[in-house]
């Protein structure tokens, strides 16, 4: 952690990617970072939560993303240099801000980080690709694929974002985040504090029409300034043998396996590495695909270079065979074997693993509560409170997901964060049936209390258990609003009561007898009823 | 072992909570000390909790990926005796396997036995060394927390990791906060004594 902070220029030290871009900003001259966790970017808000006094930054974890973003285009708007962090299901929290934000553009540089998930290693509720936003908010995406770059690709997103005053997006996927390799480090500059200021200019920040129509004009003209630096950028660059008729055109962490399929393939054919995934280099990408007769696009997920790729081939080259998706895998991360076999295959390279088709004979284990989770005690007064086969479960997104999995089975659907209690509205209006969900207590002031004051105003009659474990354990520990480090005195009860909910009871869940009979009174209820159970993560109780 | 060190190939399997991603952060500094380029994949959050987790890590002249490839892997250490199942997927005839003599039940079944275990890795590699790595840990450091430090200073001694024992003792006195370092480094010596 302190190596981190290191001031030797031009050492070389193993940082994770997320590290590397916590070391970026540094070396940028952040001012201002705020996250809400998520993991595969969750160590980014971790690390400067417990640097940010030392290094001078003010930091915070938001209540949800969109409060993150929405406090760094205020932090921006006032001149700071900004940091907003979040995973994939982030980015469609705070939608509603980003695209107004993009149209009014950046006064202090500003950097997005939205980490994917690929194969869903850490995340439930859908395989999200983040890519889908650059077209629709015009938002310039860079996509490193190792520590290094994510150190040096958050640098030039500061320059980018001065330069033309527009956020930018890093985007990482686990594979990259997750990764350790050797960064050397650049220098952090003790740059004076920008004196921050909110100098009112309607012009820029009221997205009032019509003047946002102009505003959109200016950010298409912006992108096409973009567009031109991008073309000569050096993060979009070939490597390999220019006079091969076949050539390879990949980015982010699937370069990395392309690198590592030719080495072991024996192989020297032409790539194009693309840093920026928008706005993309045309003119590159032309000349890349002009004098070849077959090209193979490596990406993970959906095919989005593909598409763009024969889109441009139909004028720059249409004789052009574009080969993607027709030998990777869309669904699930790509390995460096499948694209091994893709590229033996365009080749003609005969290429066999030394083993085929063992599989192993055991399942993978699935993750579990840990022993003595306070979530337990729920559970078993939940069975014995009610026949689980009549009551319907809802579950959100938190350490109580594993609800889902046996021996527990108390989980009937799953979607997003907050969405336990706005379904179960939903299902009680349609069907009248009985009705238990789960909110975990970072869930709940994430995304839960619209959804509660909702059964109040139209008037549905959900259980709703909320589970106050004073902190956001799935994703390492981090404080929220009720958590003891916070100190903000705010009660869940008080908040639930004043969102109108009459029947509400607080209750450590050690006490059986008192959860157990609660939850039978309160079934039978016919307006919206709330318990909360109050035993704390045994980590934070360790603490 | 006489190697190359074009490059070299782990792959750690375990369950979430046994402490892979330090085994990785100590093997990783010992090979950046030793000058080698390094690549290495870890996976944190819901992967934890139990589940059963990979970690890659590989070192040498130039390396990509961070990802071991399909039947590469030079050494395969399983904390767990039936984990290492899941890491044969990266085996091939030359792989070492390195396994914990040490059976972490999987909820709602009978857990395998040592001999089936065994005759599967069998079908791919005869390279098999088994260590009571827990029972050791427990009884000579009345700790079995260590048992991942054991092992993989074992492997060091044994040339099963292609990297100096002083240089995997350094970056575990880098590594380890000053709390356990004393017990880590027990764990170390006794591996020496035992190699």
């Amino acid at each position: 952690m302190e190596e981190i902070l290191s001031n030797r220029s031009g050492e070389k030290i193993i940082l994770l990617g997320n590290e590397a871009i916590v070391r970026g900003a540094l070396e940028s001259g952040v001012n201002f970072v705020s996250t809400y966790p998520g993991t595969p970017a969750s160590e980014i808000g971790n690390i400067f939560y417990k640097i940010a006094k030392e290094v001078g930054v003010y930091f915070e974890f938001s209540v949800n993303e969109k409060v993150a973003l929405e406090a760094g285009i205020g932090a921006s708007f006032s001149g700071l240099k900004t940091l907003v962090a979040m995973k994939n299901f982030g980015l469609n929290v705070c939608l509603d801000a980003l695209i107004p934000f993009v149209y009014t553009g950046s006064k202090g540089a500003t950097v997005i980080i939205v980490a994917d998930d690929p194969s869903c290693h850490s995340s439930a509720q859908s395989e999200e690709n983040s890519r889908f936003i650059a077209e629709a908010a015009h938002i310039p995406v860079l996509e490193p694929a190792d520590p290094q770059e994510c150190k040096d690709f958050v640098k030039l997103g500061y320059e980018i974002s001065e330069k033309f005053k527009i956020p930018v997006i890093i985007r990482t996927t686990t594979r990259v985040a997750h990764q350790k390799a050797p960064v050397i480090l650049g220098e952090i500059k003790n740059l004076p504090k920008p004196e921050a200021g909110f100098v009112k200019n309607k012009n820029q920040f009221v997205t009032l029409p019509p003047r946002v129509l102009e505003m959109k004009k200016e950010l298409i003209e912006k992108i096409e300034k973009i567009k031109v630096f991008s073309e000569k950028s050096n993060l979009n660059k070939v490597v390999g043998n220019n006079k091969s008729k076949i050539g390879i055109l990949s980015s982010s962490i699937s370069y990395l396996y392309v690198m590592e399929a030719l080495k072991e393939l024996n192989l020297n054919i032409p790539v194009l590495k693309l840093g920026f995934f928008y706005p993309l280099p045309e003119k590159k990408i032309n000349n890349f695909i002009k004098p070849l007769k077959k090209v193979l696009i490596v990406e993970e997920l959906e095919p989005y270079l593909e598409k763009e790729v024969k889109r441009l081939a139909k004028e720059a080259n249409c004789k052009l065979e574009v080969m993607g998706k027709k030998l990777l895998p869309e669904i699930g991360e790509l390995k460096p074997e499948y694209v091994t076999s893709a590229i033996a295959k365009i080749t003609g390279k005969k290429y066999k693993f030394a083993i085929s088709n063992l599989k192993s004979p055991i399942a993978k284990r699935l993750p579990q509560l840990c022993p003595g989770c306070p979530y337990w005690l729920v559970i078993s007064a939940i069975k014995k409170a009610v026949d689980v086969s009549k009551v319907i479960f809802g579950g959100e997104i938190g350490c109580y997901m594993l609800f889902g999995n046996s021996p527990v089975d108390l989980q009937d659907y799953l979607s997003c964060m907050g969405s336990s209690v706005g379904i179960a509205h939903g299902i009680k209006k349609a069907t009248g049936q009985k009705i238990i969900s789960f909110v975990g207590d970072s869930s709940f002031f994430h995304a839960g209390i619209p959804a509660l004051i909702n059964t109040v105003f139209n008037k549905s009659n959900p259980l709703i258990i909320i589970l106050n474990n004073q902190t956001t354990a799935m994703t390492g520990h981090q404080p929220h609003p009720v958590s003891a480090e916070a100190g903000t005195g705010i009660k869940i009860e008080n908040v639930v009561k004043a969102c109108g909910v009459k029947y509400v009871k607080t209750i450590d869940q050690s006490n059986q007898e008192e959860f157990v009979n609660t939850v039978k009174e309160f079934l039978e209820k016919d307006e919206v009823s709330v318990i909360i159970a109050t035993l704390p993560c045994r980590f934070v109780a360790k603490k | 072992m006489v190697k190359s060190l074009e490059q070299f190939n782990m792959v750690i399997v375990g369950t979430g909570g046994q402490g892979l991603i330090t085994l990785l952060q100590i093997i990783s500094e010992a090979a950046l000390a030793e000058g080698y380029d390094i690549r290495t994949s870890e996976l944190h959050g819901l992967s934890q909790r139990g589940g059963s987790v990979e970690v890659h890590i590989r070192f040498g002249k130039k390396i990509y990926s961070p990802l071991v490839m399909r039947a590469k892997a030079d050494l395969i250490l399983g904390l767990e005796m039936q984990e290492i199942l899941n890491g044969i997927y990266f085996a091939n005839p030359k792989t070492k396997f390195l396994i914990n003599q040490f059976v972490i039940p999987i909820s709602l079944k009978k857990p395998l036995s040592e001999n089936e275990t065994l005759n599967q890795l069998k079908k791919i590699s005869k390279n098999i060394t088994i260590i009571p790595a827990d029972k050791i840990c427990q009884e000579k450091l009345q700790n079995s927390v260590v048992s991942g430090i054991y092992l993989i200073s074992f492997a060091t001694f044994k040339n099963l990791i292609p990297l100096k024992s002083e240089s995997i003792q350094k970056a575990i006195r880098k590594i380890i906060p000053e709390k356990f370092l004393e017990l880590n480094l027990k764990a170390f010596n006794l591996a020496k004594s035992r190699s």
